[in-house]
C-alpha cells in the first residue's frame, strides 16, 4: 500500500491549521474572562456536567490510547481489548469513592483534601511532591509520543515538533487557563469521537455491516489467536497488580481531580462522571473494531512496516478508507489530542507549585488574588518549559512504561492518602506524609528494579524484583504505612476537624 | 462551625443515617466492580480455553470484555439514580436544619 504517511500533505495541514486557529481563538475568548484564581484554575466553577463529561474525556483519551489501543488490537487482536477495559474501570471507582468529597472538600488541587484537616506545611509538599511526580512522568510519555508521531505523521523533525507542542499548549494554558483548556479538551473530545466513530463506520460498511464479518476476516487472516487471549495476561499476581494500577491510578490522577473543582457543586461533579463513563466507555467499544478492521484490511505487515509498535493503524486504515484528505483529519485529530492533555497536566503542575507550595508552604495562606495568578502564570511557564525539555531529553527513548509508572505513582503516593483523609477520624499528617513517601518511593524503586526497565531497557539477563506492575505491593505498603503511623501517635486538633470535614463532605456545607 | 444547628445536625440519627447508607451503596456497587473487573482479568489469566470458546464469530473473551465496559456503564448509573433520588433530598432536608 502507497501511503501519503510521512509527508505533510494540503488536507493535513489545512486540518491541523484549522484545529490550532479554533483553539486559539477560544483562548483569545478565555484569556478575557481568566481574571481570578479561581478561573485560571476552576474556570470559575461554571462548567456544566455534560461540558466537564466531554472534559474529562478529552483529558483522559490521549494518543497513547487512540493510536497504541488500535496499533495493539491490530497487531495481538484480543489482547489490546484487555487494555481497552482495564482504561475505563477506574471511572466508576472514582464516582463512588472520591468524585463528591473531592468537591466538596478543595479548591483547586487534591492536596486541598488531604490538608484539609491536617498540618499545611508537611502535607501539601508532600502532596505536591507526589502529583508531580506523577504528572512528570505521565508529561514524558505524552511529549515522547507527541514527538515521535508528529514526526511520523507530517515529517516535522522531533525536536521541533516536541516545540509546537510545548508552544502551542503554553498558549492555551498560560493566557485562557482552564476556560481555555476546558474548551480545548471538549473540543478535541468531539473530534475524537467523531474521527472514530467514523472510522468505525467505514470498516464495518466494508464487512456489510456485521461485527462477525469482520471477526471471520480477521481470523481468516491472522488465524483463530487473534480473537483469543494471548500473552499480555498470563500471571494472576500479574493481572491484579496492573488492575489496580489502571483502576485506583486514576483516582490519583492530579489533572482528572482538578477538573472536579470546575463544576458549581457535587452533584454536578457526579453528573460529569456520569457522562465521561459514558463517552469513554464508547470510545473504548468501538476502538477494537478500528483496530480489527486494520488487522484485517491493512494486514499486520504493513502497519509494522510503518511503525513498529503499531501506532501507526488508525492513520493507515484511515487512509486506505477515506482517502488522503481523511487521513489529513486523522493526523490532526491525533494532534490535538496530545495538545489537550498536555494543557491539563501543565495546568495541573502549575496549581500544585502556586497553590500547593507558593499560597500555602511559602506564604502560608496569605496572598492577594493578583499575587496568585502572577505566580499560576509563572508556575504554568515553568512547566511548560519543563515539559518541552523532558521531551527533548527523553528522545528515541522508550518510554511506553512511563505511562504506567505515572498510574502506579497515582494509585501510591496520591490515592491512599486521598482516601484516608475522606473516610478515617485518626489520619494524621505524619500519616499523611509516610503514607505518600512510602506509595512513591516504592513504585518507583520497584519498576526500577523489575524486568520493565532493567531487562527490556537495560537488557540485564534478569530483574531484582520479578513483578513488572508494582501497585500491588506499593498501594498496599501506602495504605499499611499511612493506618500504622496515624495509629502510632494520635493528632487531636485533626481528630476534632473530622466533624467539620463531614458537614462538608456529605452535607456540602461550606463547600467553595 | 461551631453553630449549635451543625452540632444538632451531626449528632442526629438522619445523619449518621445517611452517611452510612452513602457508604453502604458506594462499597456495595464497588464490590461489584471489583467482582466484574477482577474476575474478568483473572478468568484472562487463568483460564484461556474458557476465553478463547466460540461465541458466534467472536469469543467469550470478546463477550465478556464488552461486557465489562457495559457493567460499568450500569452501575455507574445505578449510583446517580440511587443518589438523586434518596441521597440529595436527604441532604436537603438536612442543610435546611442549619440555616
Amino acid at each position: 500500500m502507497q501511503s501519503s504517511l510521512g509527508t505533510p500533505t494540503l488536507p493535513a495541514i489545512l486540518f491541523f491549521l484549522s484545529i490550532v486557529a479554533l483553539t486559539l481563538v477560544v483562548t483569545y475568548w478565555a484569556a478575557r474572562r481568566t481574571k481570578s484564581a479561581a478561573e485560571f484554575f476552576a474556570a470559575g466553577r461554571s462548567v456544566s456536567p455534560f461540558q466537564n463529561g466531554l472534559a474529562l474525556a478529552g483529558d483522559y483519551m490521549s494518543a497513547a490510547s487512540f493510536l497504541g489501543i488500535t496499533g495493539l488490537v491490530a497487531l495481538s487482536g484480543y489482547d489490546g481489548m484487555i487494555y481497552a477495559t482495564g482504561w475505563l474501570v477506574g471511572w466508576p471507582a472514582l464516582m463512588f469513592l472520591i468524585a463528591e468529597p473531592l468537591r466538596n472538600l478543595g479548591k483547586f488541587t487534591f492536596a486541598d483534601v488531604v490538608a484539609f484537616r491536617l498540618r499545611q506545611t508537611p502535607v501539601r509538599i508532600a502532596a505536591a511532591f507526589g502529583g508531580i511526580l506523577t504528572l512528570l512522568f505521565y508529561t514524558i510519555a505524552q511529549m515522547v509520543g507527541a514527538g515521535n508521531l508528529v514526526m511520523l505523521m507530517f515529517g516535522i523533525p522531533y525536536n521541533q515538533a516536541v516545540i509546537i507542542v510545548g508552544g502551542v499548549m503554553l498558549a492555551y494554558v498560560l493566557f485562557g487557563g482552564m476556560i481555555a483548556t476546558t474548551w480545548v479538551q471538549i473540543i478535541k473530545a468531539v473530534l475524537l469521537l467523531f474521527g472514530v466513530t467514523v472510522l468505525s463506520v467505514l470498516v464495518l460498511s466494508e464487512f456489510h455491516f456485521s461485527i462477525g464479518a469482520l471477526y471471520r476476516a480477521v481470523a481468516v487472516r491472522y488465524g483463530e489467536a487473534a480473537l483469543q487471549p494471548g500473552g499480555l495476561v498470563t500471571d494472576p499476581i500479574e493481572a491484579i497488580s496492573l488492575g489496580l494500577a489502571l483502576m485506583f491510578g486514576l483516582l490519583g490522577l492530579p489533572h482528572i481531580l482538578m477538573r472536579f473543582y470546575t463544576v458549581p457543586d457535587s452533584r454536578s461533579a457526579r453528573l460529569s462522571v456520569v457522562y465521561a463513563t459514558g463517552f469513554i466507555g464508547y470510545f473504548y467499544l468501538i476502538i477494537p473494531i478500528v483496530g480489527f478492521g486494520a488487522s484485517a484490511l491493512v494486514g499486520r505487515e504493513v502497519i509494522i512496516a510503518m511503525d513498529r509498535g503499531g501506532n501507526m493503524a488508525a492513520p493507515l486504515i484511515a487512509e486506505l478508507l477515506g482517502g488522503t484528505p481523511f487521513l489529513g483529519f486523522i493526523a490532526a485529530v491525533a494532534f490535538a489530542t496530545i495538545l489537550a492533555v498536555v494543557a491539563g497536566l501543565t495546568l495541573a503542575g502549575a496549581s500544585a507549585l502556586s497553590h500547593d507550595i507558593f499560597l500555602h508552604v511559602i506564604r502560608k495562606g496569605v496572598a492577594t488574588e493578583a499575587e496568585q495568578v502572577r505566580v499560576a502564570r509563572l508556575a504554568t511557564v515553568v512547566f511548560g518549559i519543563v515539559a518541552v525539555l523532558l521531551g527533548v531529553a527523553f528522545k528515541g527513548q522508550n518510554v511506553a512504561f512511563m505511562v504506567g509508572l505515572a498510574f502506579a505513582v497515582a494509585a501510591s503516593a496520591n490515592f491512599p492518602p486521598l482516601l484516608l483523609s475522606i473516610v478515617w477520624r485518626r489520619f494524621t499528617t505524619a500519616g499523611a506524609v509516610a503514607s505518600i513517601v512510602t506509595g512513591a518511593v516504592l513504585s518507583v524503586g520497584l519498576i526500577v528494579l523489575s524486568p520493565t526497565v532493567m531487562v527490556d531497557l537495560f537488557h540485564a539477563p534478569s530483574a531484582i524484583v520479578p513483578l513488572r506492575n508494582p501497585a500491588i505491593v506499593s498501594m498496599a505498603a501506602a495504605f499499611l504505612a499511612g493506618i500504622v503511623v496515624s495509629l502510632l501517635k494520635a493528632e487531636p486538633r485533626a481528630d476534632a476537624l473530622f466533624r467539620d470535614e463531614k458537614v462538608r463532605v456529605y452535607l456540602g456545607v461550606g463547600a467553595e | 462551625m461551631n453553630h449549635p444547628d451543625i452540632t444538632a445536625v451531626l449528632e442526629s440519627p438522619a445523619f449518621k443515617r445517611l452517611v452510612a447508607r452513602r457508604w453502604r451503596a458506594s462499597m456495595l456497587l464497588t464490590f461489584v466492580l471489583f467482582v466484574v473487573y477482577y474476575g474478568f482479568i483473572l478468568l484472562v489469566a487463568t483460564n484461556k480455553p474458557l476465553l478463547s470458546m466460540r461465541v458466534g464469530d467472536g469469543t467469550l473473551g470478546i463477550v465478556l470484555g464488552v461486557m465489562v465496559i457495559l457493567l460499568s456503564w450500569v452501575i455507574t448509573a445505578a449510583y446517580v439514580i440511587w443518589a438523586n433520588r434518596h441521597y440529595d433530598p436527604e441532604v436537603r432536608r438536612l442543610r435546611d436544619q442549619i440555616r
